[in-house]
């Protein structure tokens, strides 16, 4: 399976190394904790030690006489002009959007929120008076467990109560479905809150130079945050520049607008210096939004022979203490996903939105599509098991063909393109699956102490975040389109400004391969600039996988344009009609007359010069290109993982994992690969690793990385990761790879844990499967329930969790 | 992590790092490789007035051979523990463990002087010394000490070091060949600390186990000698069966800790297989 879209160029696909990396790896990065301006002061927040309180007193004069310090503020001081920070998706029309003042005021509602802050010469003296404030807290009681949150007696985060919004989609005859079917499941799984963790924390510098102001930032998003300074905090848009200067990873948690971020531009202009504010490991795990956090009930209606006849999920997604900047809509991004790549009669789908006393939930890699992913690939195994059904074939009964692309599914989306076929092939016999499952019979005849488990996940997804019309329809604040300018230089070299700001993706790489082909110049020669309001005024930025499949297509878009200009100036130069030039390779020649040609470069040169351009022509190539996509893109791929599961310590062991991903035309196979990696690694995590987890008090116990385990290269198999290739349905035949694997794998891996410990009775280990939980549920199947109580109060390891029991069976 | 204020001096003699230790009282600590206390004092759990660097002194670092035992400098570092040629010959478990710590950036620069005088009972080599029946040794105002393993873990981070004491170096018994050692950890991460960890020496004669040392990682509030293991395997015969029933009392008279990664049940249960494999392994079977 191999791309038809255009005749191989030069650049496309070829695996060039990074452009970005000899910079990064040599230690002249410029982080936003790198900047140092003149008079630069430092911020340090004191945060609330309370899930929930109102607050009585704050008292910051104590910190005005410590060394070094110039101001302190609390809330009350912003009181006037700190608005609210902005929640851009209100889902429904009666959705409850509390306000969200960026300092606490009377009322903290999550710990870690910011109730004061110093003003200091560095950032020791800033953080040593911090033991010099005085707040009176008057505690109320925390609100941890969504699933009591809506009980009438239950306390309440906010006065309206402590539901959000409820939000609903069905399509086809789901009764029907379901009434008469000869099997229903039904199961509840928990996606747990994971917390971001990007390598570089987020740090701010704001900067005012008379009415004006500069905010370097650690974002993803510098254009939304220009939008968001002006549009929510009064400050004019034209005196607003915000720079993302190298930015360290963020996989969601830095598309965002952030309490800091609005307070360092506001103590900048109440002090009068610059201000700087680089967040610790402990804060960040504290107050960056966290990901996930949602309870899955999923209920499947099918035929004897497996065939799906309805899908019916309920979820219940934890917003946290406010709605930040996607918070509502990032469950919703799933209800899409969980009917997958099968066909199905029936289809509906629920989410309610519930308020608890934790930081706000909000973007992270995948946002809503792992979480459907999960639930609609765990509930196939299971779908597997009930109907002794081998998984692999259960699921080729259901999914699409690849002769039946086009194909709308049950959601209403229209999946361009794609070969599950193809994908599941190709993976089978990379990972030896016929072997394995050969080992796994022997191995569990044995009843070997280390069982061996199989896991499969034939994911989609969808990204290129996104159509406008979409999201109107959605009621999402903005538009999903993105924006790219040329500028051809008069020697022939090439400037490339793009509206997505990368912060690890590779762009300067990818996209002067894109440009390279397109223009017909050297690789080297071009050179991308973005992250920087005033340099690339025009963006929507980086998230949801949209930079190639949106960003990218910009780019074609720009180029084409400036090939229709230098067109009718090699023309003139040539002598000859525009009609007459065919281009190619960088290269205007006359049809028929191969020695009549003008390069590209000769071409911007002249253009320069200005001297002998036809009437009417301008002396500039340069173009500006906007695109909005028509449609999604939808990669998918067949993830196959196997487990050995120590029966006697619960551990986990990664035996090996192989990964078939269909992403369309690839630009670039290195970066491909790279993304296919760390988002395999991000997935099997929260499989096995990470969890945000609050005591009984609200207080986060998961503050350092010693509590919050992200795993490391050791830790990890070695993947072998191949790919198959459906050309999307845009003019690059390219789909997006950013999330991939962080949706695949998180069920594979689960999968394969299940699917080993299946022939012991376990028919279910919540998220992350430490240990601990596995060994609980082997024990508990065993029908010898652990002793003991699991530690931190967690809901009782591998027992079926409310709502697991199968509620339906053969009829 | 941002640490709070602290005065700073770095010694070129033990003598005078005594006296700085005793010039500071109570808020003066000794920090050398500063893999423990350097987390504490950047997430201010700690705040010492006084930072007394012994990095300077370089006697106390390397292994000297003593005849019938190994004299080891406090100051040497979990690497050369793991590439020392004595260690490796005479006290393999002590490179075995030192191995299993952290990452490679946290095995070059803590050193093993600073893990036993730390005392975290999730601590590697607390246990490890514990099982080899190993003797601080230590300077002080009043001279030098010295310290069975067994009296020198107090109590959570608490040892028998007395105020402005130094610990200098640890002295190990050298095994001979007929002993075997394992130590198994078991944790979630390569990074992470142990949940639990059992540190095992067996020596073997005619099939049976003679003689065999237990200590544990993390089953309490200091390291612990799994003494009724150490009773049931004493004469047993080395067959993993047999192995694995002295190993079911490992977790007798231990209280383990509850955190995020296990109850103490599962820490129990743990305990008593991990010791049973650590046995098999010491045995050879």
């Amino acid at each position: 399976m191999t791309a038809t879209v255009d005749a191989p160029t030069a650049e496309l696909g070829k695996a060039r190394l990074r452009k970005e990396d000899a910079k990064l790896i040599t230690g002249q990065t410029n982080w936003t904790d790198n900047i140092k301006l003149t008079g630069m002061l430092h911020l340090a927040f004191l945060r609330s030690p309370y899930a929930h309180a109102k607050i009585t007193r704050v008292d910051v004069s104590g910190a005005l006489g410590q060394p070094g310090v110039i101001a302190a503020f609390s809330g009350a001081d912003f009181a006037a002009e700190q608005g609210s920070l902005p929640c851009a998706w209100p889902v429904t029309p009666d959705i409850v959007i509390p306000p969200h003042p960026p300092m606490a005021v009377d009322e903290v509602r999550y710990v870690g929120e910011a109730v004061a802050v110093v003003v200091a010469r560095d950032r020791y003296a800033a953080a040593d008076a911090l033991a010099s404030i005085d707040v009176d807290y008057e505690p109320l009681p925390p609100v941890l467990d969504i699933r009591t949150a809506l009980d009438p007696g239950s306390p309440k985060v906010h006065e309206a109560g402590n539901k959000s919004y409820e939000w609903v989609f069905a399509n086809g005859d789901v009764d029907a479905a379901f009434s008469d079917a000869p099997v229903v499941l039904e199961r509840t799984y928990r996606q747990q809150r994971l917390i971001p963790c990007a390598m570089e924390p987020r740090a701010v510098v704001a900067q005012w130079v008379g009415d004006e102001v500069t905010l370097w930032s650690a974002t993803q998003i510098p254009h939304v945050l220009r939008f968001a300074l002006s549009a929510f905090f009064g400050i004019p848009e034209q005196n607003v520049r915000v720079i993302a200067p190298d930015v360290g990873g963020g996989f969601g948690s830095k598309l965002q607008v952030t309490a800091e971020e609005v307070l360092a531009v506001l103590i900048g202009r109440k002090v009068g210096k610059p201000v700087k504010w680089t967040e610790t490991r402990t804060e960040g795990n504290m107050t960056v939004h966290h990901g996930r956090d949602q309870w899955q009930r999923i209920k499947i209606a099918a035929e004897a022979d497996g065939r799906i006849r309805g899908l019916s999920v309920d979820l219940l997604a934890d917003m946290g203490a406010y709605l930040m900047l996607v918070t509502p809509g990032v469950p919703l991004l799933g209800a899409f996903m969980f009917p997958a790549i099968y066909k199905m009669d029936a289809y509906s789908f629920k989410c309610t939105g519930v308020f608890s006393t934790k930081m706000p939930t909000d973007a992270y890699r995948g946002a809503g599509r792992p979480e459907a992913t999960f639930a609609i690939e765990r509930i196939m195994d299971e779908l597997a098991a009930e109907l002794g059904i081998e998984p692999l074939e259960l699921r080729e009964r259901n999914w699409i063909k690849h002769e039946e692309f086009p194909y709308t599914t049950i959601c209403g989306l229209t999946y361009d393109s794609g070969n599950y076929e193809a994908a599941t092939a190709k993976a089978r016999e990379l990972f030896d699956y016929d072997g394995l499952r050969a080992e796994q019979r022997l191995r569990n005849e044995r009843g070997d102490k280390v069982r061996l488990g199989i896991g499969i996940s034939t994911f989609t997804e969808m990204c290129g975040l996104a159509p406008s019309r979409v999201l109107g329809s959605l009621s999402y604040g903005a538009g999903g389109w993105e924006h790219a300018s040329i500028r051809m230089l008069p020697t022939g070299k090439v400037e490339v400004v793009t509206g997505s700001s990368a912060h690890g993706q590779g762009h300067e790489t990818a996209w002067s391969q894109i440009v390279a082909d397109q223009l017909g110049v050297p690789f080297e020669d071009i050179r991308v600039l973005h992250g920087d309001t005033q340099v690339s005024p025009k963006g929507m930025d980086t998230y949801g996988s949209r930079s190639l499949a949106v960003g990218g297509l910009a780019l074609v878009s720009a180029c084409d344009k400036v090939v229709a200009k230098a067109k009718i100036i090699a023309a003139a130069m040539l002598e000859a009609s525009a009609d007459d030039l065919e281009f190619s390779a960088g290269r205007f020649s006359v049809r028929g007359d191969p020695e009549a040609s003008k390069t590209i470069q000769e071409v911007a040169l002249a253009t320069f010069a200005a001297h002998a351009l036809p009437e009417g022509v301008e002396p500039s190539l340069d173009s500006d290109a906007t695109y909005d996509p028509d449609n999604f893109s939808f990669p998918h791929g067949t993830h196959l993982c196997a487990t050995e599961v120590d029966t006697e310590t619960g551990f986990v062991h990664i035996r090996s994992y192989v990964a078939v991903d269909d992403v369309g035309v690839v630009v670039n196979p290195l970066i491909v690969e790279g993304q296919v990696h760390g988002g395999i690694a991000q997935g099997i995590a929260q499989a096995l690793y990470e969890e945000g987890v609050y005591d009984e008090a609200g207080n986060l116990v998961t503050t350092t990385l010693a509590d919050y385990l992200v795993p490391a290269a050791a830790d990890l198999p070695s993947y072998r990761t191949e790919r198959t290739s459906t050309p999307a349905s845009n003019r690059l035949g390219v789909k997006g790879v950013g999330e991939a694997g962080t949706i695949a794998s998180t069920p594979a891996v689960v999968n394969a844990i299940v699917d080993a410990l299946r022939p012991l009775g376990v028919q279910d280990v919540t998220m992350p499967c430490t240990p601990e939980r596995v060994w609980r549920a082997i024990q508990a199947a065993h029908g010898q329930p652990a002793h003991g109580q699991p530690a931190h109060g967690q809901p009782a390891h591998g027992q079926p969790a409310q709502g697991t029991e199968q509620s339906g069976g053969m009829a | 992590m941002i640490p709070a204020k602290f005065d700073y001096v770095r010694p070129s003699s033990v003598g005078d790092a005594v006296s700085a230790l005793v010039g500071g009282g109570e808020d003066a600590k000794v920090i050398a490789g500063g893999q423990s206390l350097l987390p504490l004092l950047r997430l201010r759990l700690a705040y010492p007035e006084l930072l007394v660097d012994i990095g300077g002194l370089d006697e106390l670092r390397g292994v000297t051979d003593g005849g019938d035992h190994l004299l080891i400098g406090a100051r040497t570092t979990h690497y050369q523990l793991v590439h020392d040629p004595l260690i490796t010959e005479h006290c393999g478990l002590l490179a075995q463990a030192a191995g299993t710590v952290a990452d490679p950036a946290v095995r070059h620069r803590g050193t093993l002087g600073g893990s036993i005088a730390h005392a975290d009972p999730a601590g590697d080599l607390p246990a490890v010394v514990l099982a080899l029946d190993a003797t601080m040794i230590t300077a002080g105002p009043a001279g030098s000490r010295e310290i069975p393993a067994g009296e020198f873990f107090v109590d959570y981070l608490t040892t028998a070091l007395a105020p402005g004491e130094i610990l200098t170096g640890i002295r190990v018994p050298k095994l001979s060949a007929d002993w075997g050692y394992r130590y198994e950890k078991f944790h979630r991460t390569a990074q992470a600390w142990a949940i639990v960890g059992v540190a095992a020496l067996v020596r073997r004669s005619d099939g049976h186990v003679a003689e065999a040392r237990v200590g544990l990682t993390n089953m309490g509030s200091v390291p612990i000698r799994a003494a009724a293991v150490e009773t049931a395997a004493a004469g047993a015969q080395a067959s993993p069966e047999a192995l694995r029933e002295a190993a079911a009392g490992a977790d007798e008279g231990t209280q383990p800790p509850a955190d995020l990664h296990g109850a103490p049940d599962y820490r129990r249960h743990l305990a008593r297989v991990l010791t049973g494999r650590a046995l098999e392994a010491a045995a050879g079977v």
